[in-house]
């Protein structure tokens, strides 16, 4: 699984991938997750508003913060 | 799972109850929040007045007074206003103020950017990939500035807080959000008009979108929302205390010390320069709408004019250096100049009207 934080750096974003990190490791999956901070990629992905979560390639969520739950629902509800 | 569903114990209980068990804390939130607002008067003038003896008139009294008050009675509008804003915000998103606004014409599309700018949930962390993100989907330069203009200039906080300024009331919050919305409109509108995309970045132009933008309002349910709210009021005042303390001891200070007549001779009404002072002084200062809002409250009392002080707390708001440095990753200097002169010009045009008319 291929994880990608996507955000310029503020606050938001490194709570973001804290949590990211938090929901993989307690369901055990094996994933990288990767912190994308250039402006050109990230609105490729269709995303205007920070942090937004993608996995696999595909923007499961963007424009706030979720809990680690909301994180470990996200990443197996696919 | 939807998270407003009773939960299983509740099933098969009368619906009066379900709903009733709902309420309870919400109703026993807003209760709360009442008392506190009335205590919160009472309670100062008890304490600072009658248990510590402080005369009522003198200045350590009185600026102590003021500062406790105030600071309560800030931080309560506050977390009401945020979480209210939160709550009805939620409705709408980025993406769908973007497809509202492609495709159309400047003018008109001016005013509909500044008005939604102040009605779409939006941190100014995400200013540049909002900014391309509407480039890139074709909406106009200038509608797009509008829309970044507007958005801080015309701040929920600002507008309750003013409303709730003795004096004030509505028609000094009404000035305040009309005369917010025209400067971005035109701000934005003469901008689109005299600069030339070559003063953005050029990176903003190759960027494409791809996927499918993720609608932030579609999946969320009541409970979300107020969770969101409830995060949002936690995650403002965590931010904004230190500026909210300096500016209501700014307050308190120049409530009780500042000599009124000073004020009232630099910054009447009779100073032609007043506005024109107030906008070079807030431009480079820094501050969220709720700290300022202790300070435009004391300069009122003291007798500075309703044009001179709305162009200050505008200045202080609208145009700030973290924006601007934010801003600076798309928009080239020449741009980004342009942007502060226009929108500073509009703010004292603002300043010198109501001077003349109030």
């Amino acid at each position: 699984m291929h994880i990608k934080i996507l955000g310029s750096g503020c606050a938001n974003c490194h709570t973001l991938a804290a949590r990211a990190r938090e929901a993989v490791t307690n369901l055990g999956l094996d994933a990288e997750i990767e912190a994308v901070t250039d402006y050109p990629t990230i609105v490729g992905y269709g995303v205007m508003t920070t942090p937004a979560l993608v996995v696999d390639e595909r923007v499961v969520l963007s424009g706030r913060v979720p809990t680690t739950d909301q994180v470990a629902h996200l990443l197996t509800d696919r | 799972m939807r998270a407003d569903e009773p939960a299983g114990s509740l099933r098969g209980a009368p619906a009066w109850r379900t709903a009733a068990r709902r309420a309870g804390p919400p109703v026993t939130v807003v209760l709360a929040w009442c008392a506190a607002y009335l205590a919160n008067e009472p309670l100062w003038d008890l304490v600072v007045y009658d248990l510590l003896g402080l005369d009522r008139d003198s200045r350590v009294g009185g600026g102590i007074h003021f500062f406790l008050y105030d600071s309560i009675k800030i931080a309560l509008l506050l977390a009401g206003i945020i979480f209210l804003a939160t709550v009805a915000r939620s409705f709408l998103s980025l993406e769908r103020t973007r497809a509202l606004l492609g495709g159309r014409r400047e003018g008109a599309a001016n005013l509909a950017a500044a008005v939604l700018g102040v009605a779409t949930p939006f941190c100014s962390c995400s200013a540049v990939p909002a900014f391309i993100g509407f480039v890139a989907s074709g909406v106009p330069l200038g509608v797009t500035l509008s829309f970044l203009i507007a958005s801080p200039l015309v701040n929920e906080i600002a507008i309750v807080m003013l409303y709730g300024i003795p004096g004030f009331g509505i028609k000094i919050a009404a000035l305040y959000v009309a005369s917010g919305l025209i400067i971005a409109t035109v701000a934005g509108f003469v901008l689109g008009r005299i600069c030339p995309s070559r003063w953005v970045e050029s990176f903003v132009f190759q960027a494409t979108l791809r996927g499918v933008p993720v609608v932030a309002g579609q999946r969320l349910t009541w409970g979300d929302r107020v969770a969101l709210g409830r995060e949002e009021v936690a995650r403002v005042l965590r931010k904004i205390w230190p500026y909210l303390l300096v500016g209501i001891m700014a307050g308190a200070v120049i409530h009780s010390w500042a000599p009124e007549d000073l004020i009232a001779r630099w910054a009447g009404p009779d100073n032609p320069f007043a506005p024109l002072v107030a906008v070079l002084l807030g431009v480079p200062l820094y501050s969220n709408a709720a700290g300022i809002q202790p300070v435009v409250e004391a300069l009122h009392q003291n007798g500075m004019a309703m044009g001179t002080l709305l162009a200050f707390m505008m200045s202080v708001v609208a145009l700030s250096l973290p924006e601007m440095i934010l801003l600076r990753r798309v928009l080239k200097p020449q741009l980004l100049a342009t942007f502060a002169a226009v929108v500073a010009a509009g703010i004292l045009a603002t300043g010198y009207l109501f001077n003349a008319i109030l």
